[in-house]
């Protein structure tokens, strides 16, 4: 798990010897601590004309008593004004010392290619202004809704310069880009608050869609989870183990489940942070009557369930068997439409429920090597697909996170040329961390995220592979 | 006692021009220069032997021996010995303060007539013993014995013969008032060349005021200086984008151009009720309307030094049902350019109309063509206590030019402290104040 060439980059003899031959420097990424305020920092915020998210945006920075910034010519600072925020000015042409922790931006007003301008008018003098580990934020309109085809080019766009500008931003800082329906703007203050803290860590150049949902109520912040029962599987090691501890910290009671030759594993970790327990092949025939009885019985149903179990068996194609091929299809992808057609059928998934998919990098760009792995991977996000309409119905949600080079024993015991290439080819030049991914699962988990109903957001830095 | 209050004219006003710091009236006292510029009033006036109600006076840099600075000008003056008077000090707020308090006066009935002045000098300026020798000194002066007054004596070093010169330092921050207009200015993103271009249209401004004969009532002359000594006709934004940043570090915007340079000077207006005007067959130039000050929180740094008159203004267009852009000229001292614009972006700013002044709209942009008009202090400088006496002056005679359809102008000045006064006086012709008084009131009761 240790990444040697960051701690070697990280003396100063090793600095000054990547200086000079170009090679990358990775930098510490912030993490979020508990009770650390949102963002540790202040923010500059700016719409282009017509933009109508400022006020949902003020709303979030005031709510989080976030300082902030904004021209003075800025439609944005009537909204400020009214949302209570004391904002400072920044103007571009006079003399100024001001650093900000996150830029964002309300592109929402953008109705046609000359007015991307406005990106290019609001960034370029602040990009160099954004400190070590800041957060790039554009907000647009989805293009599918947009009514005149020259906006919906104009939307479409903003992807594109997010990508870009988070592969320029530098010292740990991410881009990213949230696309919120007409009439969702109440919907989008966990995705703000998420994309503008240090739990995005490694979450860069991605984008998510804010849309039709229930109305998120008030909300502790420190504890959105409280109250809520969250079925983690494969929740005993690694990136399971994260996602139960980080659940648990925003207040969730999980339930940890993982095969029977690790229930001693699970059971360590399940006790620590107060959890209960269930040892089970996912892939019985009776698993999925067996876990929603045990939810059904013991928990009184399930808000949040977690399908993180998934395994590799790697061989090309030429030389796989149809062992191989069936036990990982049956792991990553059949047992979790039984598991999620049992809660649905039996109505376990209580109101307001979410389900979050580990898929892949692998499902997006897929691997040599891993034809059974990539297809199973892609199948999670066609399942987010296909299954989100059906959720929304209920009131509920199911989106996936697609983890890229993640610091695991699995990882920890790859060759070094394939090992180091997953950590450096990415824009923050370093491998993620299982709680990366675990605190991106706890954003769709919130209760406030209903707006977030089938999006597949990766968790790789903006890996390379499969952009 | 009347319960009612009465319209007050402005009826003439007369200042010095203007020196630059160790120029010409390097030598002059602060009574020296207010004796001249009172005489000059008098002169212009035709009151020689009358006695006022009273006259207020002040200055901001006094020596100790200036304790009743004013009384002891009206001594030396024409005016009959039997004027009473009295010293005001508000910082650079003192020269318009004084107008007020005799405008109060003359409304409430308790004077038909007086003069508002103020000088002040950063020439002559008072130097203070070092404090460790004032201290012995004392203790001399208190020795009873040979013997005590010896060991006192024995105290003195060297070191203690440095003097303590004032400095134009606020005392809770140790900033001068340059390095707090540099924070202002930063925090309100005020460029360079706007400070550069409210700068030249100042010096421009005044410039054609002079060429124009609009000052020869205005300004008498005074030790051989006919005009400002600062004012630059021929100033350029070019020119002024050359000057190196005097305040603000290496990439401030504040220069020795766009900031107003210590000066020497003194102004003064004579102000009465209407029937004492015409008793004494003066013209009604314009009326004083009303006034406000206000203090800013600087210290903790929440608010800017001399962002105060950006207070007082709401306040003063609330009770008088009054919005911004409701003047035909407005004259807010520039202290600084930066002083101004961090004013004008203020109101402006929907941000700060919330947050500070709580406000649901901003007080909106003014017609920067009305801005001073006839320059300001960019251009003729900055005697701290004589400058409300010329921007009363000025602004009431230009009201009085503005013809039978009559406006109003508003009179921004901040000052040392993190203070702000400001007024409004309007042209003769207008409707009396004090029927425009009930005015708003109906308005607002209405509302």
């Amino acid at each position: 798990m240790t990444d040697t060439y960051a701690q070697l980059i990280g003396n100063p003899i090793g600095g000054f010897l990547a200086d000079k031959v170009g090679l990358p420097k990775p930098v510490r990424l912030d993490r979020y601590v508990e009770g650390a305020p949102l963002i540790d920092g202040s923010v500059l915020v700016g719409s282009a004309p017509g933009g109508r998210l400022g006020e949902a945006i003020a709303a979030v920075l005031a709510e989080a008593e976030t300082p902030v910034d904004s021209r003075l010519d800025d439609e944005v600072r009537g909204a400020l004004g009214v949302a209570g925020i004391d904002a400072g000015v920044w103007n571009p042409e006079a003399p100024a010392d001001q650093r900000w922790k996150g830029l964002i931006f309300d592109a929402t007003g953008i109705g046609s290619s000359e007015q991307l301008r406005e990106l290019w008018a609001f960034f370029r003098p602040a990009i160099r202004r954004l400190a070590p580990s800041g957060r790039l934020i554009v907000f647009g309109s989805p293009p599918e809704d947009c009514a005149e085809p020259r906006a919906a080019t104009a939307q479409r766009a903003l992807e594109g310069f997010v990508r870009a500008a988070g592969k320029e931003v530098r010292y740990g800082a991410t881009a990213g880009l949230l696309y919120v329906s007409a009439g969702s703007e109440g919907r989008l203050a966990s995705s703000l608050r998420f994309f503008l803290s240090p739990r995005s860590a490694y979450v860069s150049g991605q984008l998510a869609r804010i849309g039709a949902g229930g109305d998120p109520s008030s909300i502790d912040w420190e504890r959105p989870l409280h109250g809520k029962v969250a079925l983690v599987t494969g929740a005993s090691r690694g990136i399971g183990e994260a996602i139960a501890r980080t659940l648990e910290r925003d207040g969730a009671h999980v339930v940890g489940l993982d095969v029977p030759d690790l229930a001693t594993e699970l059971e360590a970790v399940m006790s620590s942070i107060g959890g209960s327990m269930i040892a089970a092949d996912i892939t019985g025939p009776d698993a999925p009557a067996l876990i929603c009885d045990e939810l059904e019985a013991n928990h009184g149903g399930i808000d949040v369930v977690v399908h993180n179990a998934g395994v590799t068996r790697d061989k090309t194609l030429g030389g796989m068997d149809e062992g191989l091929w069936a036990l990982l299809m049956e792991i990553n992808l059949t047992s979790e439409e039984r598991i999620d057609d049992a809660l649905l059928e039996r109505d376990v998934l209580n109101e307001n429920g979410r389900i979050v998919c580990v898929s892949s990098m692998s499902g997006i760009a897929g691997n040599a090597g891993q034809t059974n792995y990539s297809t199973s991977k892609a199948g999670v996000i066609g399942m987010v697909e296909s299954m989100a309409p059906l959720l929304v119905e209920r009131g509920s949600t199911i989106n996936a996170v697609a983890p890229g080079f993640i610091e695991t024993q699995m990882t920890a015991a790859m060759p070094i040329a394939p090992r180091e290439a997953g950590r450096r080819m990415n824009s923050l030049s370093q491998g993620g961390l299982p709680v990366d991914v675990a605190e991106t699962i706890a954003w769709f988990a919130s209760p406030a995220s209903s707006g977030l109903n089938g999006n597949v957001v990766r968790v790789c830095g903006q890996s390379l592979i499969g952009a | 006692m009347s319960t009612e209050t009465r319209p007050v004219a402005i009826l003439g006003s007369n200042r010095i021009p203007f020196a630059r710091s160790n120029g010409p009236y390097a030598r002059a006292s602060n009574q020296d220069m207010l004796t001249a510029a009172l005489d000059g009033l008098i002169d212009r006036a035709g009151i020689a032997g009358a006695r006022l109600g009273e006259v207020a006076g002040g200055a901001v840099l006094k020596h100790s021996r200036d304790f009743n600075l004013t009384r002891e000008s009206v001594l030396g003056t024409r005016l009959s010995p039997k004027t009473p008077a009295y010293d005001v000090g508000q910082a650079c707020g003192t020269g318009l303060e004084t107008v007020i308090l005799t405008a109060n006066k003359i409304a409430l009935g308790q004077a038909d007539s007086a003069i508002a002045c103020g000088v002040d000098t950063t020439s002559d300026a008072p130097i203070a013993l070092n404090e460790d020798l004032r201290t012995i000194l004392l203790e001399l002066n208190a020795a009873r014995s040979n013997v005590d007054r010896v060991r006192a004596l024995a105290k003195i070093r060297p070191g203690q013969i440095v003097p303590e010169v004032p400095r134009n330092a606020e005392p809770r921050t140790g900033l001068s008032m340059g390095e707090h207009t540099a924070i202002m200015a930063k925090n309100w993103g005020i460029t360079r060349l706007a400070q550069d271009e409210l700068t030249a249209a100042s010096h421009h401004g005044l410039a054609a005021a002079y060429e124009s004969g609009f000052e020869d009532d205005l300004v008498t002359p005074y030790l051989g200086l006919e005009r400002d000594g600062n004012l630059r006709p021929d100033t350029t934004i070019e020119k002024l984008g050359k000057l190196k940043p005097a305040f603000g570090g290496s990439d401030g915007a504040m220069t020795a151009g766009n900031s107003t340079p210590l000066s020497d000077g003194a102004s003064a207006v004579l102000l009465g009720s209407e029937d004492w005007a015409s008793d004494h067959g003066l013209r009604v130039l314009a009326r004083f309307v009303d006034a406000e000050t206000a203090a800013v929180d600087h210290v903790s740094g929440r608010d800017g030094l001399l962002m105060a008159p950006a207070y007082a203004v709401p306040r003063l267009l609330a009770r008088n049902g009054l919005g911004l852009q409701d003047f035909d000229l407005y004259e807010i001292h520039e202290a600084f350019a930066a002083q101004v614009l961090c004013t004008l972006a203020a109101w402006e700013d929907p941000v700060f109309s919330r947050e500070r002044l709580g406000l649901a709209e901003p007080l909106g942009t003014i017609d920067r063509d009305k801005l001073n008009v006839r320059g300001g202090s960019l251009a003729a400088g900055h005697p701290f206590a004589a400058t409300g006496g010329r921007i009363v002056g000025n602004l009431a005679k230009q009201l009085s030019e503005l013809g039978r359809g009559g406006g109003r102008g508003l009179i921004s000045i901040c000052a040392a402290g993190g203070q702000g006064v400001v007024a409004i006086l309007e042209a003769a012709g207008q409707q009396t104040a004090h029927g425009r008084q009930q005015t708003a009131k109906t308005r607002r009761g209405r509302a």
